[in-house]
């Protein structure tokens, strides 16, 4: 395992979406490479950081907009006679 | 001497936003009758993040608001021929992502091409390696964050940027945003590691320990 193919399995090792004897070999090397271990941190930690983020509230005003095109079509559809 | 600290891999905690609620086959099951009061309490329980996915994709607020309330509509009318399989924020999400993906290429049609091969770099090995420390968001308040996020992400190149919202912000599985995408698992494999490497890279900037310490 060299620092190549620790880039390499980044994605896979954060998602563990890998067998036992390859993550082991993962963690062997960054027990000794100081530069891998911050940069699956880091990686690590920006998947963590968009993914914590709630969404903002709507605007008051695009609230209103899908409300009004929500009640426009959906009463159309209730109101169809059933085919 | 003691071996450095080694932190586990990726342990999400759920969000208010992403925890399934108990109602919400019931909820579709009614609206699937023609209850419009169950309908609107699903809009109600996803629309921000619609809204966020819509903005995310499209970069642009109007387009976003008209994905959002398309998406909705046709999620309405096409209800009948939700089976279940997944979950029905799932399969809204596929829905708000075609039609962004459409208002995306109408708009710039020579640059969105999600099918074919892009150079996802074979220079991905980091070029700043600089220790964040362990809460480096905390050094902002929530909205300047939130800026921080906003501007970081639509850096990325729209394929990378889809890949990473479906699979990190709206936490599909890698088959969910493959099938979603019409791409391949490796195709998604791929273009997540590259947008999580060049995000890491653009947020440096802001966490780095040396630049706020």
């Amino acid at each position: 395992m060299n620092c190549k193919n620790i880039i390499k399995e980044l994605s896979n090792y954060l998602d563990e979406a890998m067998d036992q004897p390859l993550k082991s070999s993962i963690e062997k090397h960054l027990e000794g490479c100081e530069d891998c271990r911050i940069v699956v941190d880091t990686t690590k930690h920006t998947v963590q950081i968009f993914c914590n983020s709630e969404p903002a509230p709507l605007p008051e005003e695009t609230r209103t907009r899908l409300r009004d095109a929500l009640f426009k079509h959906l009463g159309h559809i209730r109101n169809q006679p059933k085919a | 001497m003691s071996s450095p600290k080694i932190n586990p891999p990726l342990a999400r905690t759920p969000l208010p936003s992403t925890v399934v609620k108990d109602d919400e086959g019931s909820l579709v099951a009614a609206a699937k009758g023609g209850d419009i009061s169950a309908f609107e309490t699903l809009v109600g329980r996803y629309e921000r993040k619609i809204f966020r996915l819509a903005q995310n994709i499209t970069q642009n607020k109007e387009d976003a608001e008209d994905v959002m309330q398309e998406a909705f509509l046709k999620s309405y009318q096409h209800l009948g021929e939700f089976q279940g399989n997944s979950r029905f924020y799932t399969w809204l999400v596929r829905i708000a992502v075609n039609q962004a993906l459409m208002k995306l290429r109408k708009r710039r049609p020579n640059q969105v091409s999600l099918d074919e091969d892009v150079d996802t770099g074979e220079d991905t090995i980091p070029r700043d390696v600089e220790d964040w420390g362990p809460s480096p968001e905390d050094r902002y308040e929530q909205s300047e964050l939130g800026n921080i996020l906003n501007s970081t992400i639509a850096e990325l190149e729209p394929p990378f940027r889809i890949v990473f919202q479906l699979r990190d912000i709206e936490e599909l599985s890698t088959e969910e945003t493959a099938d979603a995408l019409g791409l391949s698992i490796p195709a998604v494999k791929s273009r997540l590691l590259r947008a999580r490497l060049k995000l890491r890279q653009k947020l440096n900037k802001y966490f780095k320990r040396s630049e706020n310490s």
